[in-house]
């Protein structure tokens, strides 16, 4: 007696949708796994097939950071809600100093979602872990009946590695350091809120997604002493600079005149009523450092191509209450508070 | 677009705010209130302050939409929403107003009622044409500026025959709230306002006259730009130190870049179309204010959420440690509050005055509050 295979027929990139069946455990889960996920994220170590990845053995100490992206639209210019999940958690990771290693992703999938979607989705994850060098090397995915997400969520998990003598930390910033940023602020935000509302402008606003390990390796590199990294997502540069400074127990004095921003974006944020350092970035972060390294490093990150626009927006102060304040553009003072509630246009 | 920072030169503000500290007059006050929350926000976030001497003071008006609702329009709001099942649309500002019970259109939405955060009087009309079967209200609040789209949208529900579509009318007047706050008995002293700026775009510029020549407060209608605030200022002194030497209040325009004489000709007859004068409403802070405010024209008496759901207004006094009243008509900063930046954040607000960026706790809150601790 011969075993026939059986057969089945290919996932449907065109026209097909996810059913509740691809998070069922059975057949067509397996289908789903083998033909989109393994296939695009293809490493030695996802193709050991097993619960969990074996991986060797790295020196150093570790780091371990993870994220939930629940972007929408899923799609926008300069990105989507793929490569976005890939480049924002390896960051965290490099924030800390690190060489990241490894990736996991798991995917909330709603039932009735475009399997070219999908897919568009995946390909955009697998070319971002693969031109960052970071496989992924695990995941996981469920189905939720419709209406009970929206559309895709992605969590992912990133290792990696610090090197000895390596130590940043939120807790580290002095009085007198100087406070860097890698350049312009608010494109990630403004591009998905602009696509969001509809809103065109003369030049598209794009998000600055990226995976910014290699311009912290650079900046490792010179030696500089670097006391805080930090990438300013969610609530901005004004979030991150106020998380710093609790942290640290001091103050900051920024100039927004050398605040890097891009025309449209500022135009936009003027339409909507936002203020920018409250928009999210996803390819941008800060860099506390001695007064006495920063403009080497500042000549360091210039030189790499993902901080041309880097700039030195001020400097680390003493002050018992943890302000944050600002030279503005006019000359005056004021404080760039942390974001009470939901940033929102404003109505009149 | 170049036309953002063309008013935002920092050279330029150092020449005005010199000119400024050269031509007043050390030995006067120069008490000027801008009138607008949108001038408050700017003064506040550019720090304008630092730029002026000491004998020049700003003084925060009552122009803040959300700050002057009074708590029992909010009241009548969250009924609508919890008693009479409607779906209720309200901008953002608004959805964070204390009111009473220790409630907030937030807090009721998640305790289960529907409300729903909107950006335009458009989306709110979308809402009720996709859902048929449910009563819409639209909270519509504010001043002169977000009349016309609230007109606009009546219209419309009219010729469509949008059956489920009514509004709970807050609209203000702003030369109506300047009379308040000049004929408070023993109120603020003022030697002059800043003039809304997109308010006049609206109503123009002669509404204000009458300040001019019967109160004699010289008043300069001013853009939003940091800029244009301080150019405001640097009119506005001159026109005091001529005053001082008998020269005569006027109106003046800085922002002849928008605001004409009678202003937008074709909005006030759409707004005159489709709302009436009420004979008196009440103000957070300024109290019952006759002629200040708007409700729909009889034959637009379908569309007013009052009538429609019997919804009545009932006066609830403030927090009872809450200044925001004092604040609104002048009397007090927000730093004389005893719970400002304690018991009342942005985080928290107790008033109202503490919820909208343009109220006058959460600018000084929020943009400079280090003044009085910091050196
Ligand atoms: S600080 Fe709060 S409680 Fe005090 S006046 Fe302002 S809003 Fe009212």
């Amino acid at each position: 007696m011969s075993i026939t295979k059986s057969y089945s027929r290919p996932l449907d990139f065109k026209n097909g949708r996810i059913e509740m069946s691809y998070g069922a455990g059975g057949r067509a889960m397996a289908q789903l796994i083998t033909d989109l996920f393994a296939a695009a994220f293809d490493n030695p170590y996802l193709a050991q097939g097993n619960d969990g990845a074996l991986l060797p053995m790295a020196t150093g100490r570790l780091v371990m950071s993870t994220d939930s992206h629940v972007v929408s639209p899923l799609f926008f210019a300069g990105g989507d809600i793929g490569c976005l999940s890939v480049h924002g958690t390896i960051n965290d990771v490099a924030m800390m100093g690190a060489q990241p290693l490894y990736l996991s992703a798991a995917f909330i999938l709603e039932e009735g979602f475009r399997f070219a979607d999908l897919k568009r989705i995946v390909d955009s994850m697998a070319k971002a872990a693969f031109d960052a060098g970071v496989p992924i090397v695990t995941g996981d995915t469920k189905v939720v009946e419709q209406g009970k997400g929206d559309g895709v969520f992605i969590t992912t998990t990133a290792v990696g590695v610090v090197r000895d003598g390596i130590t940043l930390s939120g807790d580290r910033a002095q009085p007198g350091d100087k406070i860097l940023l890698s350049g312009t602020i608010g494109d990630h935000g403004m591009a998905v809120l602009s696509q969001r509302e509809g809103l065109s402008f003369d030049a598209p606003i794009v998000s600055d997604t990226a995976a910014l390990h290699a311009l912290v390796a650079a900046m490792l590199d010179c030696g500089a002493s670097l006391r805080v990294l930090r990438d300013p997502t969610r609530g901005g540069l004004a979030t991150t600079l106020n998380e710093i400074a609790k942290q640290s127990g001091v103050g900051m004095l920024l100039n927004e005149s050398s605040i890097p921003i891009n025309q449209p974006v500022e135009a936009a944020c003027e339409f909507l009523g936002l203020d920018p350092l409250y928009v999210a970035n996803e390819g941008k972060l800060v860099a506390i450092c001695a007064a006495e390294d920063a403009e080497r490093l500042l000549d360091v990150m210039r030189a790499h191509p993902q901080a041309k626009e880097a700039a030195m927006i001020g400097e680390v102060r003493e002050d018992a209450h943890g302000f944050v304040q600002m030279t503005t553009k006019m000359g005056g003072r004021r404080i760039v508070d942390w974001l009470a509630g939901e940033q929102l246009p404003r109505i009149c | 677009m170049k036309y953002v920072d063309e008013f935002r030169d920092g050279e330029l503000a150092k020449n005005i705010s010199a000119n400024i500290a050269r031509e007043a007059n050390p030995a006067h006050a120069y008490r000027l209130m801008e009138f607008c929350g949108g001038h408050t926000h700017a003064i506040s976030r550019y720090g304008l302050a630092d730029l002026l001497p000491a004998s020049v003071r700003l003084i925060h008006g009552p122009g803040c939409p959300v700050c002057v609702l009074p708590v029992g329009r909010v009241d009548q709001a969250i009924r609508l929403a919890t008693e009479a099942g409607v779906i209720l649309c309200t901008y953002a500002d608004t959805m964070r107003v204390p009111a009473s019970n220790n409630l907030t259109l937030m807090r009721a939405k998640a305790a289960g009622a529907d409300v729903r955060m909107i950006y335009s009087t458009q989306d709110a009309l979308k809402i009720a044409r996709d859902n048929p079967t449910r009563q819409v209200v639209f909270l519509a609040i504010g001043f002169e500026t977000t009349t016309p789209p609230t007109a606009v949208a009546i219209k419309q529900a009219a010729a469509e025959g949008l059956k489920n579509f009514s509004i709970l009318c807050n609209h203000v007047l702003t030369p109506a709230a300047m009379h308040a706050i000049l004929s408070v008995q023993g109120g603020v002293a003022l030697d002059g306002f800043i003039g809304p700026a997109h308010v006049s775009t609206v109503i123009g510029s002669q509404p204000y006259e009458v300040f001019a020549s019967d109160y004699a407060k010289p008043v300069v209608i001013a853009g939003f730009e940091p800029l244009d605030v301080m150019q405001a200022i640097l009119m506005l002194i001159r026109q005091i130190n001529s005053q001082r030497n008998n020269g005569r209040a006027t109106v003046e325009n800085e922002f002849t870049r928008a605001v004409t004489r009678y202003g937008n000709l074709k909005a006030q007859q759409l707004v005159a179309d489709v709302f009436e004068l009420r004979e008196s409403f009440e103000w957070r802070g300024l109290g019952s204010v006759p002629h200040s405010a708007l409700r729909l024209r009889a034959k637009f008496a379908d569309y007013d959420a009052e009538l429609r759901f019997n919804s009545e207004y009932v006066a609830v006094p403030d927090h009872k440690a809450c200044e925001c009243a004092a604040i609104l008509r002048g009397e007090k900063r927000p730093q004389q509050c005893k719970i400002f930046g304690t018991v009342c954040t942005p985080e928290n607000p107790i008033g109202s005055c503490m919820v909208s960026s343009e109220g006058a706790c959460a600018a000084h809150y929020s943009y400079g509050r280090f003044r009085e601790i910091t050196q």
